[in-house]
């Protein structure tokens, strides 16, 4: 009899390459399903098991794991991006122009990250109203709230460095609005300013900056988050939910009992 | 298919090997008996399944708009020519609309810094914790309380002339007194609801109405000199 697909791919994983690489092995039993999330590196962030309740798409729509989504999206075309881009001024400008007209495909890679950044921006800020309505930040989970506040600042940041790199009238005038922002703190605005520039308006030093920050510090801080976040689900009792709350257990389980004795 | 089982299930008599839990039950004490019979699914591979057709469907609708929709790209950047109006991105838009009506120490710092730390100090809050309808307790105090900030607010707001921000907050007062008239015995629904519904939900709520209106009228109802323009106008 031939063999389907599955048992070749029960093969594949059996061989010693395979096994070699990853630690949890063979066999769908419940032990080696578990087994494949608490011994990957990547997927022992997850918890093993999930309430069934959590997964309907009402209990939360799922936000998060969008965003998780758009942040996978803007990795994978931002790379390619930067291999067609100089941070220098003008010369940015003439690389975007080149995506737009002779790169292959560039100009899908520059649409797909662009619209992909406005998305994420939208689907954080969902996410956070969406678990605040849940009241999904109480104990234990009062940090992991606040670092998804810090995520919501670095997605922002995010956007906001990359909106200056493409050094066209729009990048470089709404960074302009918004650097003068800056300049309103106050005593030391100006030099805030300074700072976030490396000069006392937008010009070349600027985009370099913005560039290493949009490129290398602000993802890498960001993913340092992200998988503090994600851990910290798992930590905190799994994804938050009213009914299976130990208090909301307790309350029940205090009224049943009132009414099971006054129908006695 | 799935790998032969390599045990066989079966009945251990020996109490050595398989010991029981005793539970003494004092005077003082009762037995809790925790019934966690909530069910509960496998990460691998259901989670991550579903996971996966979320992302695939969300990407597929953005390869989608990339296709049809060009990013914006205009010419290049000349710091001697100021494009009226200058606009900053559009999730800072309602920012840029409170910088038209106060000073930029009040709406650049003061006020995005205070939204920044209300947002922290959320889940730290005993009041946000317990989750009480607003007016069910103390209601005449309470009301007097609600009277005397919304009132300030929209003297505040009307001394700014910022009629963008009073209409929203208007309509959340006119919601929260609603509210404080009904209970969870009023005939409607929807009065049950808002009966139910604590500070933090109206605050919150607030927040995201007036965060939707300035972003909006920032977006589509702002031109030149940041005048008011409607959006079929042009700009």
């Amino acid at each position: 009899m031939a063999k389907t697909v599955d048992q070749y791919f029960d093969d594949l994983r059996g061989t010693r390459v395979w096994r070699s690489i990853f630690r949890s092995g063979t066999g769908s039993s419940t032990l080696k399903r578990a087994l494949s999330i608490q011994q990957n590196v990547f997927l022992h962030l997850f918890s093993t098991k999930v309430r069934t309740r959590m997964l309907g798409f009402n209990a939360t729509w799922y936000l998060g794991t969008l965003t998780l989504g758009t942040f996978l999206i803007l990795v994978a075309t931002g790379i390619p991006l930067m291999l067609y881009y100089h941070p220098s001024a003008p010369q940015a400008y003439a690389d975007t122009k080149d995506l737009q007209f002779v790169v292959s495909s560039g100009l899908f890679l520059r649409n797909l990250h662009r619209w992909s950044a406005h998305c994420m921006v939208f689907l954080v800020f969902a996410h956070m109203f969406k678990v605040f309505y849940r009241g999904a930040y109480r104990t234990p989970r009062e940090f992991n709230w606040v670092i998804g506040v810090i995520l919501l600042l670095m997605t922002l940041l995010l956007s906001y460095t990359g909106y200056l790199l493409p050094w066209d009238q729009l990048a470089y005038w709404a960074i302009t609005v918004g650097s003068n922002i800056a300049s309103a703190v106050p005593l030391m605005g100006n030099k805030i300013r300074f700072l976030m520039l490396g000069g006392n308006a937008v010009d070349a030093n600027a985009l370099l900056r913005f560039y290493v920050l949009h490129c290398m510090i602000l993802p890498l801080t960001a993913m340092f988050f992200v998988a503090i976040h994600f851990w910290r689900i798992r930590k905190d009792g799994g994804l938050y939910s009213h009914a299976s709350e130990p208090a909301t257990l307790r309350a029940n389980a205090a009224s049943s009992d009132i009414t099971a004795k006054e129908a006695q | 298919m799935a790998d032969p089982k390599d045990f066989t299930a079966g009945i251990d008599s020996n109490a050595k090997k398989s010991p029981r839990r005793i539970v003494f039950i004092t005077r003082r004490t009762s037995a809790q008996v925790k019934a966690d019979t909530e069910n509960q699914i496998q990460t691998f591979p259901e989670v991550l399944f579903r996971a996966a057709v979320a992302i695939q469907m969300l990407a597929i609708a953005l390869v989608w708009i990339a296709l049809v929709f060009n990013a914006p790209l205009e010419g290049l950047a000349d710091p001697s020519h100021t494009p009226n109006p200058a606009k900053a991105p559009w999730y800072f838009l309602g920012l840029q609309e409170m910088l038209h009506y106060f000073p930029p120490v009040v709406a650049g710092v003061l006020v995005p810094g205070l939204v920044v730390m209300a947002l922290i100090v959320i889940p730290y809050f005993r009041v946000n914790i317990e989750a009480e309808g607003l007016f069910l307790k103390d209601r005449q105090r309470r009301l007097r309380i609600f009277y005397l900030a919304v009132g300030a607010l929209s003297v505040f707001l009307l001394f700014f002339k910022v009629y963008a921000a009073l209409v929203p907050t208007l309509i959340m007062a006119a919601a929260m007194l609603l509210a404080a008239q009904s209970s969870s015995q009023s005939s409607s629904a929807f009065q049950r609801y808002l009966a139910g519904r604590p500070l933090s939900y109206w605050v919150m709520t607030w927040f995201l109405f007036e965060l939707v209106v300035l972003t909006a009228i920032g977006t589509f109802f702002r031109g030149p000199g940041w005048a008011w323009v409607w959006p079929w106008q042009g700009s």
